[in-house]
């Protein structure tokens, strides 16, 4: 036993971490699985389960030291301990993390990585080339996931500036957001764009999981089984309801009817938009924020995605980035250190600070992630080619890419 | 001899199978197919934007049949997959040749 380890941090950190795996695989697998059509399912899936292998190896080579190592110039972290070298042989409690073990708090960071580009994946499924994918992670995730946990959770610029980011608003669903829809004005649109989901029972599952798992994400960022913990859970369960109840109310308004597929939509626009948020406000604050989230995701995707015309699949950047922005920018408002006592609240306590620099690392974030992704895409499209041949894309991606069928009738 | 091809929604399989046999026609190919009729299929809506889904799934049921007996199986088909809404399918009925019974080499109506 560590000497200052606290057993219950620990085990609360563990489980959080696995309920965060489960997010990825299959959650977000299974989800996007659904919405895509039959003759890609399979791809759709892989690419979730193949983000999550790689970014599981790269993290412990050299990601964990470069998000949270110590600091160089605000940008980076040191590469102190390659491979994990010697890490979990030192049996230390993590400086971020003083009650659990530092192989704890970086496994659980590890899970962060790992979804944040399986959700960029909803946005270019279908055409893109799955060599191009296996070349896009580890340099989007080097290039650019790891300079902004640096930044917002390593000690970083935006972090000694005082941004905060409770579970990933910024680094998670904006930076995928905005990756997401980089790379969908680089790839263009599917050839078809009007294909619907061919099984909608997959996605309530993997929907489930998300929710379910986001307990991990947004509790688990308490980094211990603490009143915080409690707190980031129940206003995380709130703003996925209110968000959920908020899409089926636009579905009602502008349709007549609500849909399954549009509650889904609104649970993860609520979760997406409190991660940020879960570990600093209220229960009141986490239902305007679920419900303004679920409200211009809603927009996002129904109105302002078919004007400008890109295809962005599966609406990451509608749906994860918007809420991203909403959240984050929520922090700066409701903020309150009778929540959380690390900061001296946001716009409702008077603070204008926090507004000030949480929207500066919405925007620093996101054009940084957007044109590194846009850079990254094109170095790509040049050597490998980032979409499939049409044939390949008219037939389906699971024959021609992995010789595969996801259904076999017969 | 006949052959008769119907179409008919999904749901409305067990029951026609169930009526045809009462009447002693055992013998039928099904198969999944999607069409259209007049109504041009149904709209759907996903994530508030609306979609025109103008395939829906039908079922068919292939039947080949003794010239007196298509009347009697035309009927009861009709009857059982009748709801009276859009949708409900079509008859197609055309003539055959000849049919071979494929372990015994038998033809024509002994073969049915």
């Amino acid at each position: 036993m560590i000497p200052g380890i606290n057993s219950g941090d620990t085990a609360w950190m563990l489980i959080s971490t696995a309920l965060v795996i489960l997010m990825t695989i299959p959650g977000v697998a299974l989800f996007y699985g659904g919405l895509t059509r039959r003759e890609n399912v399979l791809n759709t899936i892989f690419l979730s389960f193949v983000s999550f292998a790689i970014v599981s190896v790269l993290w412990f080579i050299y990601g964990y030291d470069l998000a949270f190592g110590a600091d160089v110039w605000g940008v980076m972290g040191q590469l102190a301990n390659p491979f994990f070298g010697g890490v979990l042989e030192a049996n230390t409690l993590s400086t971020y993390a003083p009650t659990i073990p530092t192989g704890l708090f970086a496994i659980f960071q590890m899970t962060f990585a790992a979804i944040t580009i399986a959700l960029i994946s909803g946005a270019v499924v279908e055409r893109m080339k799955f060599s191009a994918w296996l070349a896009f992670i580890p340099v989007w995730l080097t290039l650019v996931y790891l300079p902004v946990a640096h930044w917002m959770w390593g000690g970083g610029w935006l972090a000694q500036m005082g941004a905060l980011d409770f579970a990933g608003g910024i680094v998670v669903h904006v930076n995928c957001g905005m990756a997401a829809l980089a790379l969908v004005l680089l790839l263009g649109a599917r050839k078809n764009s009007r294909l619907l989901p061919h099984h909608l029972g997959y996605s309530i599952i993997g929907t489930g999981l998300l929710w379910f798992g986001w307990f991990g994400f947004n509790a688990g960022s308490a980094l211990g089984a603490s009143n915080l913990a409690v707190s980031a859970m129940i206003v995380t369960n709130a703003s996925a309801a209110v968000g959920m109840l908020a899409w089926m109310l636009m579905d009602k308004v502008k349709t007549g009817k609500p849909t399954l597929l549009g509650a889904l939509s609104g649970a993860i626009a609520g979760l997406a938009a409190i991660t940020p948020a879960a570990g600093y406000v209220n229960f009141t604050s986490a239902m305007v924020i679920g419900f303004v989230a679920a409200v211009c995701g809603y927009y996002a995707v129904s109105y302002i995605k078919p004007r400008l015309g890109y295809d962005d699949a599966l609406d990451v950047f509608g749906i994860h980035g918007i809420s991203g922005i909403i959240g984050s920018i929520g922090v700066g408002i409701f903020a309150s250190p009778l929540i959380n006592s690390i900061t001296t609240g946001g716009l409702l306590f008077g603070q204008v600070h926090l507004l000030g620099v949480q929207l500066l690392a919405i925007v620093s974030v996101g054009i940084y992630a957007f044109l590194m992704t846009l850079l990254i895409g094109k170095i790509i499209d040049k050597t490998i080619g980032l979409r499939v041949d049409e044939e390949h894309e008219v037939q389906g991606l699971d024959i021609n890419l992995h010789e595969e069928s996801g259904y076999r009738l017969s | 001899m006949k052959k008769i091809v119907t179409i008919i929604r999904p749901d409305k399989l067990e029951d026609v199978k169930q009526a045809l046999e009462e009447i002693g026609c055992h013998g039928m190919t099904v198969k999944e197919v999607k069409g259209r009729g007049i109504q041009l299929g149904i709209t759907e809506s996903y994530r508030g934007r609306d979609y025109k889904v103008d395939l829906l799934p039908k079922t068919e049921i292939e039947i080949v049949a003794k010239d007196e007996d298509v009347e009697a199986i035309t009927n009861k088909i009709v009857e059982t997959a009748r709801t009276g809404d859009i949708g409900d399918g079509k008859i197609f009925i055309s003539p055959v040749d000849e049919v071979i019974r494929i372990r015994t080499g038998e033809r024509g109506d002994k073969a049915i």
